[in-house]
């Protein structure tokens, strides 16, 4: 079983990780304790108080809310996007490039999707303005649940006592 | 006189030492696993635990052996598919058709030629047309396992002291099967009728001799023979230096061991899986989906029914369940219909092709079997393009569907690597690995040739959630990656090189990038009669991007005819400029002023067309695509490796879209190398940030409209099909459309309210109801 250093995992999430260390993660078994070792390196680089439980993207995490213990999805600005069995989209801004001009801003014409078979939705933090993901579906499609954890068997796997409100 | 069903002398349970049938032993294990949850019922790992060493030891010499003999076959081969690209697999199977391991290669092939197997089991090939030491069984067939029929399989039965002890299979992906198309992947056909050459588990072979009567038929059914030919002996190489392998083996260590090893060292590989789950993934459900165009109206895309003359999508919703006990469920409710094209896949396609992305993450070990199927469970709901119920169906280009929808399952699992941490695992989704460069005709040989380039294997990957994507490097079906070598394509196809390069701006943007695909321009040459035609992506693109993470760029289509290169006067002998290869934003449409002015372009979207007659010194642009994104793009470095700098610098990026994505903001020298103003580019980024506040809304706000759309039946009719293609064959897809988005009880979608073609949509034929024919079964349907 391979170990490392809280340094080395807060250098893999920066990018900045050798590519040697990197390789080695990749090819041997893995590390027991990432998931400690991760979770407060996340911690560490937040100002809200909620104690960090699961990263969902760079800038969101399911954390236990400071007060009532209640697990909600957090953006790293502080912005509460709801409980963590509820999908976190239905609380962020969209913005949906469905006509040609719209996608003209991201792609040439000839390197986009056309827009009456597929659209891009790009959900933001309504407070401050990160992208948190881009869905690229055909018109009418539902908002996609990406992840509905089971955090009761998760901190089995880990571990390590499961949060009181799971 | 009278058909008998069993040939004379032949009877069941002579093969095996137990006396059982070949069925009978089979049904067995599948009852024991059933029953206790282990494979075979194997709760203790006898051999592996008493004697590791021997275990170990018989699994080295298997995997070497199989490693090796591909190696060594590989050269055989002259087509570049095989020896350039290494679509080739050799695998072991126990005498019940599972895999005990497989060598390097294509390893979808895995669980094909373990269907194959099966199939022959089940329908008693013991004792009609008899399974005898020194036979060879071919096996094609896209309803017997197979993904699509330009994977032939050679499978031969070894013995070792009059019984049956093992199987060993051996493919390569050849470059024609005589399909209506021209190319190992065509399309134009629509039916099974026109999808080529297809071979139901025939015996080929007996006493180590293909027969005479199989080469003859064989040979004149496909176009590229010499190929043909040597990919056979390809096969048969490697088959029977496996075969002496193993015999070899067993007589070292003792029937006794191999017998207990043959079905330990899947119970083994099962384990491997749940505990690998265990150890990277978060249990809980993770829900994607993918999509994939088939414009078929456009004039470009000659079929030869009028009921395929339709526009439609692909839809493959996945849930992926973790379960508390490691394994997991990969639930495909709501895929849409079958389709009158060559995309269809079969059930084997998914239950084996799934381990080639996974041995990239999930389990990259040697020790890939089908004990990991074992820990899988699949639902595939019949009728579905994932499990057609219909024997018509066309599979030529299955990949086409699948690797999108594997691309998918790639992002969702990634998702869970990301939650606990394992940021060196994730993967954004790969590319949908196309274009494929298809066609024939008579080639600069002379010869009835067919092509299809596998430049292809080389695409842009998604980016990592600490890396960026390589460019031009992988295919999520081939985790070799290799787009082989130029000079080795020119001698394969009328095609000179007019350009090699990487196309710029083709992977998608974020805090890491995808890997850019890459660009050939191809002038015909030396030809007669040639055709061409294209087959990828182009008016959607089946990669989302990760957590903030731009899709990677879509396809199009770059061809020119009559373009006044060659010949006397052209611009060749004149002089002039010619393209040469970069069309670096091709909006600018700068190849159109190095052409003569007869020359006509096709520009556009349609990156799906049929057979196209191509002149000498016609061009054909091969686009092959980027990977996604991942991570907001705002969090990307300003300088150094991995950043906006080098993007601009390495031109993997077109400035101007540098400048809208990322807010970058930079000087040029004079010779032309950029350097980022960090302190104006965070100030244009926090304006990027605010200006996304104030063009968004609310998502609730949001989706009053989208609904209001839906009432309003507002979207195009390839959408508008593709949703009623779901809807009829899902009703939980249909309950949970109508909840989330808050519709009435009595609100459906009727392809028949469309005014567009319907054929399958009712009434279909399944190959199960064909005469004497047990269909191998292995998934929920």
């Amino acid at each position: 079983m391979s170990t490392y250093t809280k340094q080395e995992v807060k250098q893999l999430v920066d990018g900045t990780l050798a590519w040697d260390t990197v390789h080695q993660m990749i090819s041997m078994p893995k590390d027991a304790d990432r998931y400690k070792l991760y979770m407060e390196v996340i911690q560490e680089k937040l100002s809200y108080k909620h104690k960090v439980i699961m990263a969902l993207g760079p800038h969101l995490n399911l954390a236990i809310r400071d007060g009532d213990e209640e697990i909600h999805a957090f953006c790293d600005c502080g912005k509460d996007f709801g409980h963590y069995k509820g999908n976190w989209k239905l609380n962020a801004n969209i913005y949906v490039r469905d006509t040609a001009e719209k996608m003209d801003q991201v792609y040439p014409r000839l390197m986009a999707p056309d827009t009456t078979w597929q659209v891009y939705r790009e959900y933001s933090c309504p407070d401050c303005g990160t992208m948190l993901d881009i869905e690229a579906p055909t018109p009418w499609y539902m908002c996609m649940h990406d992840v509905q954890p089971d955090l009761k068997t998760f901190f089995e796997w880990v571990g390590i006592p499961a949060p009181k409100k799971i | 006189m009278t058909i008998l069903e069993t040939l004379k002398g032949a009877e069941l349970g002579k093969l095996l030492k137990n006396g059982l049938s070949l069925d009978e032993n089979r049904n067995g294990i599948l009852a024991r696993a059933s029953e206790t949850g282990h494979y075979d019922g194997i709760k203790t790992l006898t051999l592996k635990e008493k004697d590791p060493i021997k275990y170990e030891r018989i699994f080295s010499k298997v995997r070497a052996g199989l490693v090796n003999s591909r190696e060594v076959a590989k050269k055989i081969a002259a087509s570049p598919i095989v020896e350039q690209e290494g679509e080739l697999c050799f695998t072991l199977y126990n005498v019940a058709g599972d895999c005990i391991a497989t060598s390097t290669g294509i390893i979808i092939h895995v669980g094909t030629m373990g269907a194959a197997i099966k199939y022959m089991i089940q329908n008693n090939w013991e004792i009609n047309p008899g399974i005898n030491e020194g036979d060879m069984f071919t096996n094609n067939d896209c309803q017997t396992g197979n993904v699509h029929p330009c994977d032939i399989a050679t499978i031969i039965p070894v013995f070792f002291e009059g019984y049956l002890v093992a199987w060993v299979g051996g493919v390569t992906h050849v470059i024609d099967t005589g399909a209506v198309g021209p190319g190992s992947m065509s399309n134009g056909q629509i039916q099974r009728f026109g999808d080529g050459l297809q071979i139901t588990c025939r015996k080929t072979g007996v006493n180590d001799t293909p027969l005479r009567d199989w080469l003859h038929e064989s040979q004149r059914n496909v176009r590229t023979v010499k190929y043909w030919i040597l990919d056979e002996k390809t096969r048969i190489a490697g088959t029977s230096m496996i075969r002496e392998m193993v015999q070899e083996t067993i007589a070292d260590e003792g029937v006794e061991a191999w017998d207990v090893f043959a079905m330990e060292v899947i119970e083994d590989g099962r384990r491997g899986l749940t505990s690998r789950i265990k150890a990277m993934c978060i249990p809980g459900i993770v829900k994607t989906v993918a999509f994939v165009d088939v414009p078929y109206t456009h004039p470009d895309v000659a079929v030869p029914s009028p009921f395929a003359k339709l526009d439609s999508i692909m839809h493959a919703p996945c849930a992926i369940t973790v379960k508390s006990d490691a394994s997991w469920r990969l639930d495909f409710e709501g895929c849409s219909r079958w389709g009158w094209h060559t995309y269809n896949a079969n059930p084997t396609a998914f239950t084996s092709g799934i381990w080639v992305m996974m041995t990239q993450s999930l389990v990259p070990t040697e020790r890939v079997n089908d004990g990991c199927r074992y820990a899988t469970q699949f639902r595939l709901p019949k009728g579905t393009w994932t499990n057609p119920d219909d024997r018509r169906t066309a599979h030529a280009d299955a990949w086409h569907f699948l690797v999108s929808s594997w691309s998918s399952l790639w992002r969702g699992i990634s998702r869970t690597y990301f939650g606990r941490g394992y940021l060196e695992e994730v993967n954004s989704g790969n590319s949908n690995p196309c274009n494929w460069l298809q066609g024939g005709g008579i080639n600069q040989d002379g010869e009835i040739h067919a092509v299809n380039s596998f430049e292809t294997a080389a695409c842009g990957t998604g980016a990592c959630a600490m890396k960026d994507g390589l460019n031009n490097a992988a295919a999520i079906w081939n985790p070799e990656g290799d787009m082989g070598d130029i000079e080795i394509w020119e001698l394969a196809e009328p095609l000179l090189y007019l350009g090699r390069t990487q196309k710029t701006n083709s992977g998608g943007y974020g805090k890491w990038r995808g890997g850019n695909g890459f660009e050939t321009l191809r002038m015909v040459h030396g030809s007669c009669d040639w055709t061409m035609f294209f087959m990828g992506n182009g008016y959607m693109n089946s990669d989302w991007g990760l957590m903030g993470g731009y899709p990677s760029a879509t396809g199009y289509r770059f061809e020119a005819h009559n373009t006044g290169l060659v010949g006397p006067g052209g611009r060749i002998e004149a002089g002039k400029e010619i393209p040469l290869g970069e069309d670096l934003n091709p909006d600018d449409r700068l190849w159109e002023n190095l052409l003569g002015p007869d020359a006509e372009v096709k520009r556009d979207k349609q990156c799906i067309t049929t057979e196209a007659m191509f002149d000498n010194g016609d061009l054909y642009l091969n686009y092959l695509r980027g990977g996604p994104g991942f991570g907001d793009p705002l969090d990307r470095l300003h300088s150094g490796k991995q950043s906006i700098e080098e993007d601009l610098n390495e031109n993997y990026i077109l400035p101007e879209y540098a400048k809208k994505i990322y807010g970058v903001v930079y000087t040029q020298d004079a010779e032309g190398v950029y350097t980022v103003d960090s302190a104006k580019t965070t100030a244009a980024q926090e304006q990027i940030k605010k200006d996304r506040i104030k063009r968004s809304v609310p998502v609730k706000e949001w989706m009053k409209t989208e609904r209001q759309n839906i009432l309003d039946n507002k979207a195009s009719p390839q959408v508008k099909q593709m949703y009623a293609s779901s809807f009829a064959l899902s009703e939980p897809f249909l309950n949970e459309f109508k909840t989330f988005w808050d519709l009435p009880a009595e609100y459906n979608l009727l392809e028949s309210s469309l005014g567009i073609p319907t054929y399958g949509s009712t009434k279909t034929m399944d190959i199960s109801e064909m005469p004497d024919c047990k269909p191998v079964i292995m998934t929920e349907e």
